[in-house]
């Protein structure tokens, strides 16, 4: 009888166990994960969490948090990539054991740096604030105890005796309301942030808070906790970066652009040489249309700007000889004549081919990585032009290509709040006289396939009828310091280490 | 209390810490019951000597220890700090970013200079019988708040010894606070917003929050006499000027017609009630209670861990005067200027025995305040150190 009763048991148990592991559609992280993964395994939701926080972050600056607009669209890219949005752990073990292990992979990608930890502590807090405030009903107290942070509500008794002090320190509250919500006695540590701007009730070293601000309280010490853990993890980091498998991985995932790489050139021959300055004009992003404007003024372009520009060309669809034309032609105007260009020069467009050396096919360069590494010097012209640039040359460039001075205020805003892919979108918009840019822009190589479809008659120009056009989008001129602001890598050796790697990361 | 020399400080100073600083209670608080270990030891003291030396990280094994340094060096102002991770007088043999400050008592500085914009009696270093309630005020309204909306169960309130108050909480967790922590507490308690360049510093709106009310209910018994007699705000049109540009736009004008009819500050300030009670929206009649009398705290003081303040007890090398307790029982009648110098306490004649003689001088009273303190805290520590021992079932 102790046999079978032990068989059932362990049965039992074995099922068991996979519900205490993850008994909340969301969590703190305070436990890593402890089992073996593949590698592949490893890159793949590490991969798709960082897919998840850069839409976290673009729908944050594009939509106000917390509306209808925003949790539609954030839950619909949550399902698409598999993470958590069930109440019920049997049907969602897979996504939250996903969302666990994937929290703690970046995080050995992003504590390196104070920039890094920002950007990472914001989308992270934005991702839970979100899941937080979807949970319902009894849910709401059963998370908070399974965190320790059971604060109790206060009786219905205390409230009515208080009702006037509630009613006062609680601002956007009716009386009918503050009798509906829920109040929760939370100690005054916890309740920071909202005591020192007096929004809350303070009563012998307790704050009286509202279940509508409990969600503040819960995300401060979200952050409080993440943030010391990202320190922690930066101490260890050296153990983790001398293992060979996983130092590119994690360098490459902070900078990394997670898209089509533009190698696969489906459109190669079919630009001729005679159309690209109009083309610049037309359908390059402004980054290349600045590269190609000072090619043809100056006659020459120094190695960064040479290897943005010709890659670009090369995924719009330049063959190698005319690259080599191209650029031959340019350059024996200026001060170097055939014979050099063809030793030096020649070589470096060859190599891009993937035609010498190691023979890699060389990828064209995504936003991210232009935005983030190798920033230009005087003489350069390469780089993100609303990244790099002075905004007061920007906007006389932007004037002088006719572009309208409100979209030059609006464009202008995006910059300032570091918002630069925002603002080529609406350089998009404003050049290719759409309402809405129908995409989000992460490739120069991608504006110029959109703006030619858009040209070619390939796209609904016309705006969807179901949206209107104050929601769509909103340019947020709040100073979020977070959103775009990723430290530039000074490692140029590890660049074209990095250019092999973008294979790697790319969708299928 | 004019005609203290400072010159006579040297002289002074060996009787009043041989014959009169309470060592005893000294000793007792900063021990806070000797539950920590080596909490005293890790505390941080700071001397200034003569000639402007100062001296800092002092730490000392014991109060006995303390003492016979005070006594050997005499200092003009003794300073209290933080305890730190370890004895700061041996702090050169840590690493680096090893030795941090880790806990201090939570402090408020409260200094009449901070008010020169709304006082008219006084400036600067000077105080009188009539500014003197603007303390008053700021003790009733703060006090308050940290008893009944922070829970402090153990604070110390001081006289400065020239021109302020502070206070010392000293709850056990309140000492663990961070920066963060009394920064925040900082900005609840502050209401008077803005430097020389703003006019109108006080901006309420609805809802009140209950310690505006609370606060203001504090200050309008005080109003009258201290704002419309003594300070006499509303007496000339030069000073009514200044309290009529808090008002709405049409309220303003119609006031500034009215004024001189009035008599005095009192009328006026009748007249300007009736007036605002039909511009319901407006605050403007308590936003001129708070500008004018509403505490005013300095936040660097508040805000770090590891600030240094006078001490209790400690003399003030310009007035002569010791920082002694004040006693909240008593707080009207509290007297800065009567608060006994130096000089008088060198008078008293050299009793027999050495020991207790701050029980027998013109210091007594304000020790006795500062004993009970320690008692309290004393008490309070045997009460939960009970409880957690009935907890986990000692006998």
């Amino acid at each position: 009888m102790e046999f079978s009763r032990e068989k059932r048991l362990k049965a039992r148990l074995a099922g068991d166990r996979r519900g205490d592991l993850y008994p909340h559609s969301l969590q703190f992280y305070l436990q890593p994960p402890t089992e073996n993964i593949s590698l592949a395994e490893f890159e793949n939701f590490a991969i798709d969490r960082l897919k998840l926080l850069k839409v976290v972050e673009n729908l944050g600056v594009s939509y106000v948090k917390g509306s209808d607009e925003y949790k539609s669209r954030l839950e619909r890219e949550i399902r698409k990539l598999k993470f958590p949005f069930r109440a019920l752990v049997e049907d969602d073990y897979d996504a939250r054991r996903k969302d666990h292990i994937s929290h703690f992979i970046l995080r050995l990608a992003y504590c390196q740096s104070e920039d890094l930890r920002r950007w990472f502590i914001q989308q992270e807090m934005d991702l839970f604030r979100y899941r937080f405030n979807e949970l319902n009903g009894d849910l709401v107290e059963k998370f908070l105890k399974y965190v320790n942070l059971s604060y109790g509500a206060i009786s219905k008794e205390v409230k009515e005796k208080l009702a006037v002090q509630l009613l006062n320190s609680t601002p956007g509250l009716s009386g009918a309301k503050v009798e509906e919500l829920e109040f929760y006695k939370v100690p005054l540590q916890d309740a920071m942030d909202l005591f020192r701007v007096r929004r809350v009730y303070l009563l012998n070293a307790f704050a009286y808070v509202p279940q509508t601000d409990i969600v503040a309280i819960v995300l401060n010490n979200f952050r409080t906790k993440l943030s010391k853990a990202l320190a922690l993890t930066a101490r260890s980091l050296p153990a983790v970066q001398s293992d060979e498998r996983l130092q590119p991985l994690l360098n490459h995932l902070s900078h990394s652009y997670v898209g089509p790489d533009y190698t696969i050139q489906k459109n190669i021959g079919k630009i001729s040489l005679e159309h690209i300055d109009a083309l610049s004009v037309k359908s390059f992003p402004l980054c290349m249309r600045q590269l190609h404007k000072a090619l043809r003024d100056n006659h020459h372009l120094r190695h960064g700007g040479r290897m943005q520009y010709g890659l670009f060309l090369k995924g719009i669809g330049l063959t190698l000889e005319q690259a080599l034309q191209f650029w031959k032609s340019e350059f024996i105007k200026g001060k170097v004549d055939a014979d050099k260009f063809d030793k030096g020069y020649a070589y470096s467009i060859r190599h891009n081919y993937g035609k010498e050396g190691k023979r890699t096919d060389y990828t064209p360069f995504s936003c991210m990585k232009i935005i983030l590494s190798n920033p230009p010097s005087p003489g350069d012209y390469h780089g993100c032009p609303f990244r790099h640039s002075d905004p007061e040359l920007l906007k006389q460039k932007l004037q002088s290509y006719k572009i309208p001075p409100t979209g030059i205020t609006q464009i202008l805003e995006l910059v300032k709040g570091m918002h630069y892919q925002l603002a080529c979108q609406k350089y998009f918009q404003l050049t290719q006289d759409v309402d809405d840019i129908g995409f989000s822009l992460n490739h120069p190589n991608q504006y110029f396939a959109e703006s030619q479809k858009l040209l070619s008659g390939g796209r609904e120009v016309k705006k969807e009828p179901s949206e209107p056009e104050s929601s769509q989008q909103k340019l947020s001129s709040q100073k979020s310091t977070n959103s775009c602001s990723i430290p530039i890598s000074s490692n140029t050796e590890a660049d074209t280490e990095l250019e092999g790697l973008d294979a790697y990361f790319t969708e299928d | 209390m004019a005609g203290f020399e400072p010159g006579s400080l040297p002289d002074l100073l060996p009787l009043y810490y041989r014959r009169l600083f309470p060592y005893g209670p000294y000793g007792r608080w900063l021990s806070y019951g000797g539950v920590v270990k080596n909490y005293f030891q890790r505390r941080e003291f700071s001397f200034t000597l003569r000639d402007d030396i100062y001296v800092r990280y002092q730490s000392f094994n014991s109060p006995q220890e303390l003492e016979k340094e005070m006594q050997k060096m005499n200092p003009y102002k003794i300073d209290v700090g933080a305890v730190y991770s370890h004895r700061p007088s041996q702090r050169n043999t840590v690493h680096m970013g090893a030795f941090q400050a880790q806990e201090k008592e939570l402090v408020f500085d409260i200094d009449m200079t901070d008010y020169d914009d709304v006082r008219r009696c006084c400036s600067s270093a000077e105080i009188c019988s009539k500014c003197w309630t603007l303390m008053t005020i700021a003790i009733r309204v703060i006090d308050r708040a940290l008893v009944e909306d922070f829970g402090v169960k153990h604070r110390l309130w001081v006289y400065s010894g020239r021109r302020g108050v502070h206070c010392w909480v000293c709850d056990d967790s309140v000492r663990k606070w961070s920066c963060a922590m009394r920064t925040a507490a900082v900005e609840y308690l502050t209401l008077v917003k803005g430097g020389s360049e703003t006019v109108k510093k006080v901006n309420l709106t609805d809802p009140i929050h209950p310690f505006i009310s609370h606060s203001l209910s504090l200050v309008e018994p005080y109003f009258e006499d201290y704002a419309l007699v003594g300070q006499d705000i509303l007496g000339s049109s030069e000073s009514w000027e200044k309290v009529v540009a808090l008002v709405p736009e049409y309220i303003l004008r119609l006031l500034l017609r009215e004024f001189p009819k009035k008599h005095d500050s009192v009328q006026r300030w009748e007249l300007l009630k009736k007036k605002m009670e039909k511009c319901k929206p407006s605050h403007a009649e308590s936003e001129i209670m708070l500008q004018y009398c509403f505490p005013r705290l300095d936040i660097n003081v508040s805000r770090g861990v590891n600030h240094l303040l006078k001490s209790p007890f400690s003399v003030h090398p310009k007035t002569g005067r010791v920082s002694v307790p004040i006693d909240l029982r008593k707080l009207d009648q509290f007297d800065p200027l009567e608060e006994d110098g130096e000089k008088e306490n060198e008078t008293e004649p050299e009793p027999k025995r050495r020991t207790r003689d701050y029980r027998k001088t013109s210091l007594a009273p304000y020790v006795r305040v500062f004993e009970q303190f320690v008692e309290e805290m004393d008490k309070s520590r045997k009460g939960e150190l009970l409880k957690k021992s009935d907890l986990q079932g000692d006998f």
